[in-house]
């Protein structure tokens, strides 16, 4: 690194604590570091992974062409790879194969294939049905998509109008899209890249309807790749982000399938037609709830990276001139400028604290699950879904202040903020709606509360429930712990208050689903107040019993970041306190003083602890975060890569703009 | 046409009428025929604008190349409108400019905004009578096409810190242009790319030795006949961005560039031939433009959230989703509550910004006739309240937009569904023209003005209540009215500043310097100043419905009335925290407000479509497959996805020359 802007410099000198030691604690240990750059290493190194053109200048179609290349490419090079390492990995929140935003800004067309479609083979098949098709998953030889979603149907499933109908005498199934809203609509990889798709289904048998379920078919020719017969299958068209993904549409016309393509690990069809049930209907959540455990981490991610750039930017841009005749001061000493920056740094920390923390329980329920204990499975549900949706939303809030933080300049392209949010934005959509999400939390909530007011047991992440009359009368405390109970009086309140409103309007003579949609801006309320005690006291209890192992200097520095957190949503969730807890007006002032003291003692460590997100210049793809700040020269020759550029006089000056002004068209 | 019938069962429930809204929403019947008739000169070339494959598919150069072709034809159609229309007469020019904006057909912005929205203007504003007279012509026929450069690679808001020199040379009569860094190069200017070929240049003036600041140059960029930039320039495009990709922002660096004197543009300040630098009258006269940009906006932002909650209310007409009962039916989603809470305040904000410009701008008018009488008493006002202004509607604008895009679930991450490209222009205005937090931070350095002289000055009306929220035997006894809530948020605004004040106050008595004192109490004056303009646009959509109120039929009028009802509603609900904190409110009242939001949201439920038909955007103008009039909504999605030139083929030669291999593992 030559000339590193001299800022910069500066700022890495001030740090207080061991940038090397945050990395390994980041990555969970020095081994896996060196595990992590070693793949990087591997990856970066293949030059033909390099685009001349930057991707955002190229037409939809050649972007589409380019991400095949280089995914193939890509996936060659982790072929090999696994030959000497785990592949299941690839299955856990770890940062390892984020090396693949330095190949592809915009995700890659096999997304799906690795993400959905090989953990659904393996989780929801028979030994028989996967010795059969996942050495071909792993291998390629099968490319596979998940296919749910339908035009007009999204979160409800249940309303979901693809028919796989029996027929016993050929001992197949036979698919039909009956209607333009049952099309499948948006499986990434679809449209031209996938082969075989998990279709998910209404199963009708002997005459009767069972409800969805997940059947492996195959869509093209392994030879041709042109579409099977009765397949009509395309792209859906070009999208916010996540365009070279290749999201499909997919439509059957009475298409045949073996009996044996029913995944069936859970519920069977028999020759003759016998349906035999699943031994619990809960056991087909298990893809969906691994897939909004591992979006915490994904959120901590992508954190690191909208505020690794914001924080360079605002040591290397200088602006106005507070006192006259000084010099104009980085803009990263204004405090409003650390307001937007700091909270995105610390909950980048806090989501990754709460995601392992989420994963660890995932593991143990799931391997519960083996055992044919499901006792913990809605509560893993409940908290996964809201978790989900607030993790997703607020990351979303924080990169887009983080992004406003570097003006007009987050606006480019290639800042990289642009494709961060476009990914971001799609995860509080996907995988189940934000809102509708946070219905699921508020309905475990009103159920367990129901079950604590008739002095039954509830479980351990809303025990608080029952203390609620109590935590209320505590007095209050200006501390982490403090707050952490307090947020549990609030959601204890908001969730009787929720709760009340559906009986008053209940007594009015509207009916239960009718009272809840009347009830529901406030459910919404309540589950994130829920959700909020999580991550609180999770990333606060976690912090501080992994921060044990660390350096003194580090593990000050983090305790610090999770309780800016903390003191950060206590304040924007004051009203709430002075509501539901015994918060004073005082209380308030010293809690925004505490917060402006942490803004100020975190502001030497800022460009230190973004350092320590690690995330190498080609995978964060930014002319304003570098590591070297060459913020300005960046900027430059990127603008010079655009193929406008390239000629001095676009031909539609003389076409249609000299014609325009000189009055001749 | 064959309309959705979901959506024409809203529309027969509709209570009020929807042309009487609409004409109201225009400014008159009269400005709604003209618009229609415009409407109706663009369809007939419907094939060439909005023919082909749909600007998405196309690579940054094509897009660009289709910009200048369909926005040519426009922009022709508009100006011959105009000419017959009016004869060129610019007096009224913010009516020309939104008619303008209306009829941008890209969804991506059209490379001659700049030319319209900042060149025009800036000339107006800064340019002597021979200057107009000589330039003014040419550019409203658009014989030459002008950007404004400002904005630096560098340098941004500060505008002092700006690094561009024009230097008097007296022996020849003429300034040079020169860019000394890297950081100097002018950066952002739209239609500065490839477009324009004159520049309003921003530059450092120099004469007689001494550095006078900075003052505003017209400098041809291109030659009128090649387009070839001219000697010493260097120009060309920053590149791709998240939104606004059709407006062609470019760079332009200077090496020792000669301009004739007379191109200082010479209405304010003026160098004289031998160099001599005559002064302003004063300096608050360059506002005006500051002012007139930051209200365009409002009314811009405006436009585009209006657009973003058509589609997401019709959609959510036609979308049906889960069952509310067993056994019946999946629901229209625009039946769940939560769904009602993201969308009916868009409508309601379109309503209470468009009326709050409106009186601002008319309040300007007033002010500039002042002006002409060197009374400049309310301008420091009037700039304030169009910095606050500016940032709080292109916040709210691009929060409830992206809200609304959110509400459609994952079509509305679709391009087809002209979301995102409506929540990529609202965004964009959050940091350009003056980056949001910056503005509020001006804003709040008046207010804090205002508060220090509370005894003796003379209050503007805009700030008026700060005396009469202090003034003893004010009444605060909480009341759960509009006019409470409003005298609630008065009380609000007042304490923050208040507290603002004394922190500061304390911050400097340990021993900080007022600029360090001012940064650290910078996030409170922030939100002191967004609860000032919260005050404003409360207050003034109240006053205005009333004022306007009496020319509606009774059925508008309900409607208009619980609109107003609920914007007061949702951010009372909204800042609840401060109410809870700095008013008499009682937990009992804020219980009250929320059950009374609700019903507010159930009032307005049959009214939803009917309020977005009455924004009256055609589909052309719209380009939604889940907006359109007809709400056949899934037949345009695949429809539009079928455009894609990707689905031209079944197989794309990707396959054979990757996949292929990659599958046999022969790659």
């Amino acid at each position: 690194m030559s000339s590193v802007n001299p800022d910069l410099v500066k700022e890495r000198q001030k740090c207080t604590f061991d940038v090397q030691e945050l990395v390994h604690f980041i990555d969970r240990g020095e081994e896996h570091t060196l595990e992590r750059k070693e793949l990087e290493d591997l990856v970066l190194s293949v030059k033909e992974l390099k685009d001349e053109t930057p991707e955002e200048y190229l037409s939809h179609k050649e972007r589409y062409e380019n991400a095949i290349r280089k995914a193939s490419l890509l996936f060659k090079i982790l072929q090999k790879y696994f030959e000497t390492h785990n592949l299941l990995d690839i299955f856990s929140p770890t940062n390892k194969y984020r090396v693949q935003f330095g190949v592809l800004k915009d995700v890659s067309p096999f997304l799906v294939h690795m993400g959905m479609f090989l953990p659904t083979l393996l989780h929801q098949t028979t030994p028989e049905q996967a010795a059969e098709w996942v050495p071909k998953a792993q291998s390629m030889q099968m490319i596979g998509t998940y296919a749910q979603t339908e035009l007009g149907h999204g979160t409800f499933l249940r309303g979901l109008e693809t028919t796989a109908t029996y027929d016993a005498k050929a001992e197949e199934f036979i698919l039909n899209t009956p209607t333009l809203t049952s099309f499948k609509w948006w499986p990434g990889g679809l449209a031209h890249t996938a082969n075989h798709c998990v279709v998910v289904a209404q199963l009708y048998t002997k005459g009767k309807c069972y409800g969805v379920h997940p059947f492996l078919v195959q869509i093209r020719d392994l030879e041709t790749h042109m579409p099977m017969p009765g397949i009509k299958i395309g792209e859906i068209g070009s999208k916010l982000g996540y365009n070279t993904v290749n999201n499909g549409f997919l439509g059957f016309n009475k298409v045949r399938i073996p009996r044996t393509n029913l995944l069936m690990k859970n519920a069977q069809v028999l020759k003759d037609g016998t349906y035999v049930k699943a031994k619990s209907e809960k056991l087909t959540y298990g893809t969906m709830v691994l897939i909004r455990v591992l979006i915490v981490t994904d959120m901590a991610y992508e954190l690191a990276r909208a505020s690794t750039v914001a924080v360079r930017y605002s040591v290397v841009r200088h602006q106005s001139q507070p006192k006259p005749g000084q010099p104009e001061p980085q803009i990263i000493e204004y405090v409003t400028q650390q307001h937007k920056l700091f909270i995105a740094v610390a909950t980048s920390h806090v989501y990754r604290i709460t995601g392992h923390w989420l994963w660890d329980t995932y593991y143990k329920v799931t391997s519960d699950l083996d055992k044919g204990n499901l006792e913990q499975l809605p509560e893993l549900h409940a908290v996964s879904c809201c978790l989900k949706a607030v993790c997703s939303r607020d990351a979303s809030i924080h990169i887009d202040d983080c992004r406003l933080a570097c003006g007009g300049h987050g606006y480019m392209k290639s800042s990289s903020f642009p494709f961060i949010q476009a990914i971001v934005t799609a995860s509080v959509t996907y995988e189940g709606e934000y809102t509708v999400m946070m219905l699921q939390t508020a309905r475990y909530l009103m159920k367990t509360l129901k079950q604590a007011l008739s002095g039954k047991a509830i479980t351990s992440t809303v025990a608080y429930l029952l203390d609620f009359d109590k935590n209320s009368n505590r007095n209050w405390q200006n501390t982490p712990e403090g707050i952490v109970i307090g947020f549990q009086a609030i959601a204890a309140g908001l969730t009787k208050a929720a709760y009340d409103e559906i009986e008053k309007h209940e007594k009015t003579g509207l009916d239960y689903e009718d009272s809840w949609n009347q009830a529901s801006v406030q459910l919404v309320r309540a589950s994130e107040a829920h959700c909020r005690v999580i991550i609180c006291e999770k990333s606060w209890l976690e912090a501080q019993r992994l921060t044990k192992s660390l350096s003194p200097a580090l593990s000050k520095v983090l305790l610090e970041l999770v309780e800016l957190y903390i003191i950060y949503w206590a304040l924007e969730k004051k009203g709430d306190f002075l509501v539901y807890t015994k918060m004073q007006k005082d209380d308030v002032m010293q809690l925004q003083q505490r917060y402006e003291e942490l803004l100020a003692v975190i502001r030497p460590n800022a460009v230190g602890l973004v350092d320590g997100f690690d995330i190498r210049d080609e995978i964060l793809n930014s002319t304003l975060g570098a590591y070297d700040g060459r913020v300005y020269e960046r900027l430059m020759e990127e603008a010079l890569k655009s193929p406008l550029n390239a000629e001095p006089v676009n031909t539609s000056f003389h076409q249609y703009l000299k014609p325009f002004m000189t009055a001749k068209l | 046409m064959n309309v959705n019938k979901d959506l024409q069962n809203e529309r027969n429930k509709c209570s009020f009428n929807v042309r009487e809204l609409t004409e109201f929403i225009d400014g008159g019947k009269n400005r709604t025929l003209e618009r229609k008739h415009i409407e109706k000169l663009i369809l007939a070339q419907k094939d060439e604008l909005f023919g082909g494959t749909p600007e998405d598919y196309l690579s940054h150069k094509e897009k660009y190349e289709r910009a200048i072709q369909t926005n040519v034809i426009i922009l022709k159609i508009v100006q011959d409108f105009m000419r017959d229309a009016n004869g060129g007469d610019l007096t009224n020019y913010r009516d020309v400019l939104t008619t303008l904006l209306n009829f941008v057909v890209s969804r991506e912005g059209t490379p001659f905004a700049l030319h319209f929205m900042m060149f025009l203007p800036v000339f107006l504003s800064q340019a002597d009578e021979e200057q107009q007279m000589e330039w003014l012509p040419r550019a409203w026929n658009c014989n030459i096409i002008g950007s404004y450069a400002q904005t630096e690679l560098g340098h941004g808001t500060f505008i002092r810190g700006l690094e561009t020199t024009a230097t008097y040379d007296a022996a020849t009569k003429e300034f040079v242009l020169h860019s000394p860094t890297v950081t100097s190069y002018k950066w952002w200017p739209g239609a500065l790319g490839h477009t324009a070929n004159y520049c309003v240049v921003v530059a450092q003036l120099h004469t007689k030795g001494q550095c006078h600041g900075i003052h505003s140059f017209i400098v041809q960029v291109r030659d009128e006949e090649t387009h070839m930039p001219l000697a010493g320039i260097r120009v060309g495009e920053i590149g791709a961005k998240m939104g606004l990709n059709m407006i062609n922002n470019g760079f332009i660096g200077f090496n020792h560039v000669r301009i004739p004197r007379r191109h200082l543009l010479m209405k304010h300040a003026q160098v004289l031939e031998d160099g001599t630098y005559v002064k302003s009258r004063n300096s608050k006269l360059n506002y005006g433009a500051m002012v007139f940009v930051r209200v365009v906006i409002v009314f811009d932002s405006v436009n585009y959230l209006s657009k973003a909650v058509t589609i997401a209310t019709r959609f959510a007409a036609v979308r049906r989703q889960s069952q509310l009962k067993a056994n019946e039916p999946e629901c229209q989603i625009i039946d769940f509550l939560t769904q009602q809470h993201k969308l009916f305040i868009g409508i309601a904000t379109c309503h209470a910004l468009k009326m709050t410009a409106t009186k601002l701008w008319d309040t300007f008018n007033e002010v500039q006739q002042q002006l002409r009488g060197g009374n400049l008493e309310r301008l420091p006002e009037l700039h304030a309240l169009a910095c606050c202004l500016k940032a709080v509607s292109t916040a709210d604008t691009a929060a409830l937009a992206e809200g609304g895009r959110r509400a459609c679930g994952g079509h509305g991450y679709m391009r087809s569904s002209g979301l995102p490209q409506t929540c990529a222009v609202l965004d964009a205005a959050c940091t350009f023209e003056g980056d949001n937090t910056v503005l509020l931070l001006q804003t709040a350095r008046f207010l804090v003005k205002v508060w220090r002289g509370l005894d003796t000055l003379k209050l503007t009306p805009t700030v008026a209540y700060l005396r009469t929220t202090l003034t003893e035997g004010f009444n605060d006894k909480w009341d759960n009215t509009v006019e409470g809530i409003i005298k609630g948020f008065q009380t609000v605004s007042m304490r923050k500043i208040s507290e603002c004040v004394s922190c500061m106050a304390k911050r400097m008595m340990s021993g900080m310097s007022q600029e360090e004192a001012w940064n650290m109490t910078s996030v409170q004056l922030v939100a002191a100043a967004e609860s000032h303009c919260r005050v404003i646009i409360i207050s003034y959509f109240h006053e205005e419905f009333v004022k306007v109120s009496s020319s509606f039929s009774p059925a508008l009028r309900r409607v208009m009335k619980l609109l107003v009802e609920l914007y007061t509603l949702y951010w009372a609900l909204d800042k609840l925290q401060d109410l809870l904190k700095y008013t008499s409110i009682s937990k009992t009242d804020t219980e009250q407000l929320q059950e009374r939001y609700e019903d507010t949201l159930n009032a307005l439920r049959p009214d939803a479509v009917g309020l977005v038909d009455a924004f009256d955007i055609m589909d052309e103008i719209l380009q939604s497959t889940l907006g359109a009039y007809d709400g056949r909504v899934y037949e345009r999605l695949m429809e539009e996805a079928l455009k894609s030139p990707l689905n031209a083929e079944p197989v794309n030669r990707s396959f054979h020359q990757y996949l292929k291999p990659l599958m046999q593992g022969k790659l």
